[in-house]
């Protein structure tokens, strides 16, 4: 097994408790995700991220046949986006990730190491 | 996309929210007022959802607005009843002329947008307290809650008061279109009532969030210009009201000392008055005076050009300022209208006439529960020497105004009144 992980996934879920929000409040929740995507980058944490469209295909079964559309997950499960950043370690990651405007709006993020693999692992 | 460039020009997406509203209001009619602005809701919120971790696009308003027509096509879509509305929809977003928001085009169809709503929600057949409510949070962006703070009124009542006039529309046959022909004038006034209305309640410093407050001036002086711009609005009348708009806004600054204090004009320090906006002011001033009509905004405009003309507050041109509350009180009888022209009675004639002139205002019972009045005539008791009268005066004032900047100044007041500061 690989010893060290030190990227990391985050992966949000749900954060969509908005509808009431005025346009004024939605630019502060905004500026609030600049803050922390800024000092994430001026740290040296960030390395990429995205969001993601809603819904998708899902593919499941023999060959990948099973083909629905979605995933209709509930809005507090639905995958919004992921960022990937470095970090000493899993704690260090976890700490940063607390500085995330999503939880403000009854969101989830998890943080995932990613495995690296070595050439020689690869190679087996 | 870069997340570097993330900083969004203050009040962006309240002014975003405006502009999508009218747009999308045009597209499916002033009675589905609601369902535009649960499109343009959707579009911000995927913009937070999206923005955040990829980053502001390159040009966020015409990003906004596709968004905004998208979503307005999805809740036509799900819309049973709704539906056959799709095709209409769909042949209004391409018959724009312009589908690229960056022309100058696209600004004049958004402008001509914001007109016509600006006249649907000032139409008569509204209540005024809805008009102000409704062009807050259709035009301007406006939340509940913070249309409920500029009008220190609760949250709930300004949801009823907007259930209201949303029943009403759907009720009331009243079309986006800019009056022409005989209806215009009639129409124009309405929409001047109400931007003033607006001003106003940003303006008197007697209640509120100061920050709010200051919106609330920027918003009505905001949506005056987009009446002048077009032939429609380009009245002298409309030049009037938005002279006196900013001849009064660019004084805002002064108003108070860093602590929030209220300072009185002769404190002010002028320095801090914004010329820019003087500017602005007096060139509409001067585009009021084409033609012959002398309304109540061409005198209030007049008194505070003259404000804005002396370098010191001992050069005011009092007498000048006299005359024009005499012509104004012919106009508008308001007790409110009578106290001020007190005041500049008092510096031309001295503080015996103004109070004179105080006791011959009629009705007066209004007058009792105004705190401004008890503490001009309190003043006037002061400036004759007659300082148990003041101070008299000073107590009954702070009874009644909630406001602590205001507590502050008169409990200041009331402190010169005591003897031992003599």
């Amino acid at each position: 097994m690989s010893t060290e992980s030190k990227t990391f996934l985050y992966i949000f879920r749900g954060g969509r408790d908005m509808n009431e929000m005025s346009p004024e409040e939605l630019q502060q929740n905004m500026d609030a995700w600049f803050a922390w995507m800024g000092e994430l980058k001026g740290k040296g944490h960030f390395i990429g991220g995205e969001p993601l469209h809603d819904g998708g295909k899902v593919l499941r079964g023999k060959n990948g046949q099973s083909i629905t559309d979605g995933p209709f997950a509930e809005g507090k499960e639905e995958v919004g986006g992921y960022l990937i950043v470095t970090a000493r370690d899993l704690d260090e990651a976890a700490e940063l990730a607390k500085g995330c405007p999503i939880f403000q709006n009854d969101g989830s993020v998890e943080v995932r190491p990613i495995q690296k693999m070595s050439a020689d692992q690869k190679a087996a | 996309m870069d997340p570097e460039v993330n900083r969004l020009v203050d009040h962006l997406f309240r002014r975003e929210a405006g502009k999508m509203v009218a747009m999308l209001a045009r597209a499916l009619g002033f009675d589905h007022l609601q369902l535009a602005e649960d499109a343009m809701q959707e579009a911000l919120l995927k913009a937070v959802r999206t923005w955040g971790l990829g980053g502001v696009p390159r040009d966020p308003s015409a990003w906004l607005m596709r968004v905004a027509k998208n979503c307005a096509l999805d809740v036509v879509r799900r819309e049973t009843n709704f539906r056959r509305k799709e095709k209409e929809l769909v042949a209004f977003f391409e018959q724009r002329p312009s589908t690229r928001p960056d022309t100058f085009r696209f600004e004049e169809e958004i402008r001509d947008d914001q007109l016509r709503l600006i006249f649907a929600c000032c139409h008569p057949d509204l209540p005024p307290d809805a008009q102000v409510a409704l062009t807050l949070k259709s035009l301007c962006g406006f939340g509940e809650k913070e249309i409920a703070a500029a009008f220190l009124s609760s949250e709930a009542a300004i949801a009823k008061r907007l259930v209201r006039a949303r029943r009403k529309i759907r009720e009331t046959p009243i079309t986006l279109e800019i009056p022409v022909g005989e209806e215009l004038a009639a129409r124009l006034d309405a929409v001047l009532q109400t931007l003033y209305l607006l001003f106003n309640e940003g303006y008197k410093a007697s209640h509120g969030d100061d920050l709010v407050r200051r919106d609330l001036c920027e918003e009505a002086i905001r949506l005056g210009e987009i009446l002048v711009q077009h032939p429609a609005g380009n009245r002298p009348m409309t030049h009037a009201l938005l002279a006196l708009m900013l001849l009064n806004a660019a004084r805002l600054a002064a108003r108070a000392d860093a602590e929030g204090n209220i300072l009185l004009l002769a404190e002010q320090d002028r320095r801090l008055w914004d010329r820019a906006i003087m500017a602005r002011g007096l060139e509409h001033f001067r585009r009021s005076a084409a033609g012959n009509e002398l309304s109540e905004f061409h005198l209030q405009a007049g008194i505070a050009w003259c404000h804005c003309a002396a370098p010191t507050h001992e050069a005011t041109d009092w007498r000048r300022i006299l005359s024009l509350y005499d012509m104004l009180i012919e106009i508008n009888r308001s007790p409110v209208v009578a106290i001020n022209r007190a005041v500049a009675i008092s510096h031309v004639h001295g503080p015996e006439a103004a109070l004179d002139a105080i006791a011959a205002i009629s009705p007066r019972e209004v007058l009792e529960g105004y705190y401004l009045y008890h503490a001009v005539v309190a003043h006037l008791h002061s400036a004759l020497g007659d300082l148990e009268a003041a101070a008299a005066g000073f107590r009954r004032a702070l009874k009644l105004t909630a406001l602590t900047s205001e507590q502050a100044f008169l409990r200041r007041r009331l402190a010169e009144c005591s003897p031992s500061n003599q």
